[in-house]
């Protein structure tokens, strides 16, 4: 056991809050190590020390399912002392401010604070009232750093490379993070990168990221090797952004005919979790050219390569 | 009894530059100032000409001009005492220049019936150093329903109707304010919002927002709204008043209904003649306003339409906001900026970037406020109060927070480097504030 990996990445940075500002060196970097971590997760023996002693807080005021998990168990693999909260059951109901939470957990000397919260520009305000290193695990409709490098982590492994690919993001560009941080990272590492959703689930001012827009399933699936499914969530069907789950599915919902337009070798990729026969059909989510399982996987490995490329920066590291 | 006389001295402002934006005046020259009344402003009245007793200020190298009338402004009383009262607000006027404060209706309960007016007023009065006049509502509880009574209201002292930064959304409920309001001259000045429209929305529409994950609101949601009520002032005939323009689409609605004479007045605060949305920056909630922040083009445009008179007062849309309402993620905090005791500071900006000068500055937050709200104050007329502020034009200064005379710190101007200060300002003849 403890074998320690290859590479030696440093991400000199204390705090992880999006891609933005992330290099291209970084991004690889990441990724490499992520790769090793793979290896190290499809053994018997998956733990090592290079967290231990540390402290690390899962601070999630927004219910997190897979995040978490992936969260916990990469911290636990890599020998630190996990503790999960979740908020939504805790003080922030009796009033006390983000910011009162932070000082308060601040307190306790935690070495590493990983956070997801509704509000966009939440762990930024967080992350300035602490002295540990954080993690975004996710804000509002802003960034969720960990899930674009997971994203990249499994094109890498299957494609062999992300510069060059045409990636089409779809569906609800407007409230999603991964969107956010998928589009910055893809950028970065050269793909060319495609949104794809009705006009009202698109940020105004979106064709300034540095994007390809498309309204229509055809045009903007043409030629692309990556089908990035968004998740829709309830709130916004049914009349307020789109006419009807039936209606959006029928023009912008992944089935069998709308892949078809991509590339013959394209595959398909969802963050999760999953609305199936919303924004994708469940014979193509579970088909050989999904790619949604291996994702979850992924997220462990990265999220433990996240954590020892940001620890070996720790103070005493 | 000879404190209350010693007070009361006459004050000659000597060697000054005398700044009168009602006749559009600029001279050097001298102001005296007796029994709370300016007594003459001309050059040359010198020691020698002024009564025994007077207090004789040098003021070479400042400007002398009327104290400013500060159109919207949120004072915490009744109600929210914690935020603002009018002794803080006033002291943070007096700093500024604010030689009076008109405050909103906003309050807990509004200010919606005579009897809630006649305390404001003697509240202020035994509190407040600068003169306060409140604005009521146009419907009551603001909730936008039934109109309240415009004219007790306005005989008890509201100088004007307004429903704080919501707009009255049922078209009929307005209509009748309006035509109502008309038979007693009242001034009605509408916060021009679709509620309906701002949505979910916290910040200006745009790449920006989106690239911080926020909300947007479009511009459309304001000029919505204006279109909408200058065609009800074309119905109706009442006085109108936009209180808070932002963009350049609304600029070109308020500029076809004063070409074709309607009676509508715009004003614009010192946020957005001096700010854009960049400066919210990595989520700063103080940056948080309402409207929000446009863009840089809108803001040259305001500034433009403010020089050529399209808009007609610059107000600070003071509103107090503490710590456990502002130090939230962006989408969670209150909007609202202090704005009492930097907005000729920060409307100086303009000046000395020579996109504006002083006399249209000064007009703009004294003279045409007075005007339209039939106060006797923003001018220099022998006569008339002696309201007046002794301003520093060139000194250079940082702002520091805490130094900050009203109870919130809530400055979009942080830290700012700002030039130019008041560093005098007199209320009926009273020297209220002394920078020193």
């Amino acid at each position: 056991m403890n074998i320690a990996p290859k590479s030696s990445f440093v991400l000199s940075r204390r705090q992880l809050l999006g891609m933005e500002g992330l290099s291209r060196e970084d991004i690889t970097g990441l990724l490499d190590l992520a790769e090793e971590f793979v290896e190290l997760n499809r053994q018997v023996e998956k733990k090592r020390a290079s967290l231990r002693g540390r402290t690390q807080i899962n601070l999630f005021f927004e219910a997190s399912t897979r995040t978490q998990a992936s969260f916990e168990l990469a911290g636990k693999r890599l020998g630190a002392d996990v503790m999960n909260m979740s908020v939504h059951s805790s003080s922030m109901r009796k009033g006390e401010t983000l910011i009162d939470t932070a000082i308060t957990l601040n307190a306790m000397h935690p070495d590493i604070i990983v956070v997801r919260h509704h509000a966009s520009g939440a762990v930024e305000l967080l992350a300035r009232k602490v002295d540990c290193a954080v993690i975004n695990a996710g804000d509002g409709s802003h960034e969720h750093p960990t899930q674009a490098l997971l994203d990249a982590a499994t094109i890498r492994r299957n494609k062999g490379r992300i510069e060059g690919l045409t990636i089409a993001i779809c569906g609800d560009i407007l409230h999603s993070r991964v969107a956010r941080s998928d589009i910055m990272l893809f950028n970065t590492m050269g793909a060319r990168v495609r949104v794809v959703a009705p006009s009202t689930l698109l940020p105004p001012g979106v064709e300034r990221f540095g994007v390809e827009v498309a309204r229509d399933m055809r045009e903007g699936l043409n030629g692309a090797d990556i089908v990035m499914m968004l998740r829709l969530q309830r709130e916004r069907m049914n009349g307020s952004y789109v006419p009807s789950v039936s209606e959006y599915f029928h023009y912008y919902g992944l089935d069998e005919r709308k892949l078809s337009y991509a590339k013959p070798d394209a595959l398909v990729m969802h963050p999760g979790p999953m609305n199936r026969g919303v924004e994708i059909d469940s014979i193509v989510a579970d088909s050989a050219q999904s790619l949604i399982r291996e994702q979850v996987e992924m997220g462990v490995a990265v999220r433990m390569a996240v954590l020892e490329a940001m620890s070996r920066n720790l103070p005493n590291a | 009894m000879t404190m209350i006389l010693s007070d009361r001295r006459p004050i000659l402002l000597a060697n000054a530059r005398i700044v009168d934006p009602s006749r559009d005046l600029d001279f050097p020259g001298d102001l005296l100032i007796a029994n709370g009344v300016i007594r003459e402003a001309k050059k040359g009245i010198g020691a020698a000409g002024v009564p025994e007793g007077t207090d004789v200020i040098d003021c070479r190298g400042k400007v002398v001009a009327p104290g400013l009338v500060d159109m919207r402004a949120f004072i915490g009383e009744p109600g929210a005492a914690s935020r603002e009262t009018f002794a803080t607000a006033s002291q943070a006027a007096a700093a500024g220049g604010v030689t009076t404060i008109i405050c909103q209706p906003d309050t807990s309960p509004a200010i919606d019936d005579p009897a809630t007016v006649d305390y404001v007023l003697r509240r202020a009065r035994d509190t407040a150093i600068v003169h306060v006049h409140p604005m009521a509502a146009i419907t009551k509880g603001l909730e936008g329903r039934e109109m309240t009574e415009i004219g007790l209201l306005k005989a008890a002292g509201a100088v004007a109707f307004t429903d704080g930064d919501k707009s009255v959304v049922n078209a009929q409920v307005m209509r009748r304010a309006l035509t109502y309001g008309g038979d007693f001259d009242a001034l009605i000045v509408h916060h021009t919002e679709d509620p309906d429209l701002i949505g979910d929305g916290v910040m200006n529409e745009g790449e920006f927002a989106a690239r911080l994950g926020l909300l947007g609101i479009p511009k459309a949601a304001e000029t919505v709204m204006l279109e909408r009520d200058i065609r009800l002032v074309g119905l109706t005939g009442g006085r109108y008043h936009a209180a808070s323009v932002t963009c350049t689409e609304s600029l070109e609605v308020l500029r076809r209904a004063k070409d074709a004479g309607l009676a509508i007045t715009a004003a614009a605060s010192i946020n957005h003649i001096t700010l854009n949305e960049n400066d919210v920056g990595p989520y700063r909630t103080f940056l948080k306003v309402t409207p929000p922040l446009r863009d840089e083009d809108d803001r040259r445009q305001l500034v433009a339409s403010l020089a050529d008179g399209l808009i007609d007062v610059v107000m600070s849309d003071h509103n107090p906001q503490d710590v456990e309402t502002k130090r939230l993620p962006f989408s969670e905090a209150a909007p609202g900026a202090i704005g009492l005791e930097t907005m000729l500071s920060a409307g100086l900006r303009l000046v000395h970037s020579g996109e504006l000068d002083l006399t249209k500055l000064l007009h703009a937050m004294s003279t045409r406020p007075a005007e339209l709200l039939g106060l006797p104050g923003g001018l220099l007329r022998p006569g008339s109060p002696a309201d007046v502020i002794v301003l520093d034009v060139d000194m250079p200064w940082v702002l520091d927070p805490n130094e900050l005379k009203s109870k919130c710190k809530n400055t979009p101007f942080d830290e700012a480097r700002l030039t130019g200060r008041v560093v005098r300002t007199i209320v009926a003849g009273r020297t209220v504030y002394e920078y020193v």
